[in-house]
């Protein structure tokens, strides 16, 4: 589409996409102006937009009250943990769907992802019984456990959609020269597959990441990531705006940053592998 | 490229994912299934170790009898159809727009995708509090910039404000994956079109918006999934008030906050229902678009 | 070692039977060529022999070991496949030393090799590029040089060079040729170019819809083709097939004559016709020539200098010594 565009149109695209953009960011550029507020500028009639005194006093207050290193760290442990051994039992399912195809393949993969429509609360006690008698209840290897089940549909779909684009010429190639099995995915398909795995692991952190119903539901102090973290702030004493704007920002900041960096992984990784 | 070989170690290898998603799909399921005909009150001292009580069907009559079922089906329906139309409506025009050219086009897809990023408990939070507070939100400093009365956004409006929130998070997916599959368009085609002379919304019409009807399952597919089981943005923001109560949060409160197992189950069951005739359907669609 | 020997094997995909059971034995050291249209099951009849599909039926051995079931790893044959498949996140000499890799070959070994045939390939200097930083001609390079390193029992071509230009193809198919002299190890390779399989078989396997048509030395189909199939397929430019009243002269259904072994002449001849399109390749010239007793046009060779206006009248004398005579099944008379 090699077409001069007159730059007066692009000028009117350029100003409606920035007020578009903006418009959707705001309520995040806002939290974040104003957790740099003293809690006075945060209520003021009419509400200061960047001339206001900056302050770190909210981000000092919010780790007073909470050890904000320990959700952070749980958090981590949860998502990545979550995500990397969903990875390890997807990797060899994906292969066997793109590569091995029969006329179950389908169903299966939907099958896999219609568990995901299965409603986590019809679920909840039978759940919250096992894991008071497994004794991890509050743990975070528990909540490894489970948010590894309920994104393991997501990393096996994805996972496929991108092991279908390799050819499978390159396989048994490996195969004809005396590549086991073993040896064909972890030198072969894998290498090959890297970026749709990036994208695949990304995008798993940030569901993993942002979970809140088993995350809420089965961590009291323990275990509690973020998500708790967060929501104690819900609590009508917590109702302090710029207080509540410091503790989102530090919930939000990490997956923020993260996706800043690994942005075209990321991109890539949200469209769910489903649209090229 | 099937052999015998190949063959037994793919469903070898496939055995992992699946005995392990059918073992979190039955075992819990099943032990709902049997909650559901019990009486299971555990703070009446009611204990799985000494036997419940078979009461049959009562859990079923009772949790479709109570006033809050349908009122919570009907609520959970409005919010999914709402969010999805929303979301696919402003995401493809949001979509056409970032295809066009312009300056800082990367920097604004970050802005627009952020939203993805945040989780339900801190957007929910956020939008309560410093959007729809009735006196220090933004929405209220608006509103009385033109004069009006502020609005009483989460108890006057409450399923419209849930139903705002919700659709921030997901605009951004929408949008994503509309504008990718916008970008995969064959130039050459909507210039053949062009060379015929269609006008440009006739070339939406039959060209543009066929080509994105897969990226749009995507969509209504994944979108489907995670907001039918919403349940942050109600815990935080109305707790279940003012007509929020979706048939997951009706649940929720009967089986943690009057720790009723038994009652809450069966509504277990009949969640479980809805999403599979929630999801039959959509398989169906699925299903036929992902053979091309 | 290499000889391979296929008893009654057969192939189907559900209920479509794409190899009815054939036999086929092909002898250590042959360089063997798989040949036939499209969709004729020759890439299917290769894939059974690498073990990528299994038989449905039938037994596959090579040296007299049965093979039927043993995966493709452990058959010790070497492929190259139409497209290369080599390795993209591999650089040139890391994907030559795969096999070796796998082979739990020591280091300094592996070295050795992967240096020699690179030396005898050319790649030397491209070892540490990757293959997508090579040229077409250069990635086939890098598959053949894969395929050679490990000093297979049998090397299996699956079209290799058909995704070569022209030109490539000619220089890659006198490699592959001189390759073959050199390491006397047998070779099965497929190809739908009937030049191909002409220019560098010791034998050439004729295959049409999953059956064997005929085997033989390259001369032996050219000059005594089993059927109709096989004297219309071997050959460029193609055997004049001809029916009709002619035929009927040498009590057959169709008789064949190839366009090299039609005398053209001005004055006189057994059949009358017109000049059609001529094509001169300068050492040659082709004619194609509307006669009256037959429905399509002949094909005739000259030499390069006969030059004939379009429209002209001439007369075509076959010579008689050479005439293929078929029977009502299309099968070879005498």
């Amino acid at each position: 589409m090699a077409r001069a565009v007159t730059n007066q149109r692009k000028a009117t695209n350029t100003l409606f996409a920035w007020a578009i953009g903006l418009l959707i960011f705001f309520p995040i550029l806002w939290t974040i102006l104003t957790s740099f507020k003293t809690e006075a500028q945060a209520i003021n009639d009419p509400p200061i937009f960047f001339f206001f005194d900056w302050t770190l006093e909210n981000y000092a207050a919010v780790m007073e009250r909470s050890d904000y290193a320990k959700f952070l760290w749980n958090s981590i442990i949860i998502a990545v943990g979550s995500t990397i051994l969903g990875v390890i039992i997807a990797v060899p399912a994906a292969w066997s769907m793109a590569f091995v195809p029969s006329k179950r393949t389908k169903d299966i993969l939907l099958w896999m992802l219609s568990t995901k429509m299965l409603p986590a609360v019809g679920v909840l006690y039978p759940i919250y019984l096992i894991f008071i008698q497994l004794g991890i209840l509050d743990s975070r290897i528990g909540l490894v456990v489970v948010l590894m089940l309920i994104n393991l549909p997501i990393i096996v779909w994805m996972l496929y959609t991108y092991f279908k684009e390799i050819p499978v010429d390159i396989l048994e190639a490996a195969r004809m020269d005396g590549a086991s099995l073993r040896d064909e995915i972890v030198h072969v398909l894998t290498p090959m597959a890297i970026p749709g795995i990036a994208s695949t692991v990304l995008l798993n952190i940030i569901l993993a990441w942002n979970e809140a119903f088993w995350t809420l539901n089965l961590t009291a102090a323990k275990a509690a990531p973020l998500t708790a973290f967060i929501a104690s702030y819900s609590s009508p004493e917590g109702l302090f705006f710029a207080k509540l704007s410091a503790a989102s920002t530090m919930a939000i900041a990490p997956i923020l940053i993260m996706g800043w960096f690994s942005q075209k992984q990321l991109v890539r990784g949200l469209t769910f592998g489903a649209v090229k | 490229m099937a052999t015998q070989h190949s063959r037994s170690a793919a469903r070898l290898m496939m055995a992992p994912a699946v005995v392990l998603l059918l073992g979190w799909m039955l075992v819990p399921l099943i032990m709902t299934v049997f909650f559901s005909f019990k009486k299971y009150l555990p703070l009446r001292g009611d204990k799985l170790s000494d036997g419940l009580e078979w009461v049959g069907f009562l859990n079923y009559e009772r949790f479709i009898s109570s006033g809050s079922f349908w009122p919570s089906v009907q609520t959970t329906l409005v919010i999914v159809v709402s969010v999805l139309v929303i979301t696919v409506t402003l995401g493809i025009l949001l979509a056409l727009l970032l295809d066009q050219p312009m300056w800082g086009q990367g920097f604004v897809r970050i802005l627009v995708i952020a939203p993805f990023f945040v989780m339900p408990t801190v957007s929910a939070l956020v939008w309560k509090n410093m959007f729809m507070d009735p006196i220090n939100g933004i929405l209220a400093h608006l509103w009385m910039l033109f004069g009006a009365e502020p609005v009483l956004w989460l108890s006057q409006a409450s399923v419209p404000s849930i139903i705002l929130i919700v659709s921030w998070q997901w605009l951004p997916f929408a949008t994503l994956i509309l504008l990718t599959a916008i970008q995969s368009l064959d130039g050459e085609q909507l210039e053949a079109s062009e060379m015929d002379g269609a006008p440009k919304l006739k070339r939406f019409w039959h060209i543009v918006l066929p080509h994105l009807s897969r990226a749009i399952t995507i969509v209504i597919l994944i979108q489907t999934i995670f907001i039918l089981s919403i349940f942050a943005e109600i815990f935080v923001t109305t707790g279940g008030a003012f007509g929020t109560k979706t048939l997951t949060y009706l649940i929720f409160q009967r089986v943690l906050d009057s720790q009723n197992v038994g009652l809450g189950s069966a509504g277990g069951v009949y969640a479980i229902i809805l999403a599979n005739i929630v999801a039959i359907f959509l398989m169906r669609i699925v299903g036929k678009n992902l053979d091309n | 070692m290499g000889r391979f020997v296929l008893d009654k094997v057969s192939k189907s995909f559900g209920d479509t039977e794409v190899i009815p059971p054939l036999d086929l034995t092909i002898e250590d050291g042959e360089f063997t060529v798989f040949v036939g249209p499209s969709g004729c099951g020759k890439s299917t009849l290769l894939r059974l022999i690498a073990g990528l599909e299994d038989v449905s039926g039938g037994q596959v051995s090579i040296d007299g070991q049965d093979m039927t079931s043993v995966p493709p790893a452990k058959r010790g044959l070497s492929m190259v496949f139409q497209s290369y498949a080599l390795y993209p996140h591999m650089t040139v000499r890391k994907n030559i030393a795969f096999p070796l890799r796998m082979a739990k070959m020591d280091k300094a070994e592996i070295k050795k090799r992967v240096d020699e045939a690179a030396e005898v390939l050319n790649l030397t200097d491209y070892l540490h590029r990757k293959p997508g930083q090579l040229s077409g001609g250069q990635r086939q390079r890098v598959a053949i040089g894969r395929a050679i390193v490990r000093e297979p029992s049998a090397f299996l071509f699956d079209e290799p060079l058909s995704n070569l230009d022209a030109a490539l193809r000619v220089g890659m198919r006198l490699e592959i040729s001189e390759m073959h002299k050199r390491l006397a190890t047998t070779m099965i390779y497929v190809t739908h170019d009937q030049v191909e399989a002409m220019t560098m078989a010791d034998k050439i396997v004729v295959l049409q819809a999953g059956v064997i048509e005929q085997v033989g030395s390259p001369l032996e189909l050219y000059r005594a083709p089993r059927n109709v199939f096989v004297a219309g397929f071997i050959g460029s430019p193609k055997m004049n097939l001809l029916t009709g009243p002619e035929a009927e002269k040498h009590d057959a259904t169709t008789i064949g004559i190839r366009p090299e072994h039609i005398s053209i002449s001005n004055e006189s001849g057994m059949w009358e016709g017109t000049v059609g399109v001529s094509e001169h390749l300068g050492s040659d010239s082709f004619f194609h020539v509307k006669c009256d007793a037959f429905e399509h046009p002949l094909t005739v060779r000259a030499g390069g200098e006969l030059q004939m206006s379009y429209g002209a009248k001439v007369f075509l004398t076959p010579d008689a010594a050479h005439m293929h005579t078929f029977d009502a099944e299309g099968l070879r008379i005498g």
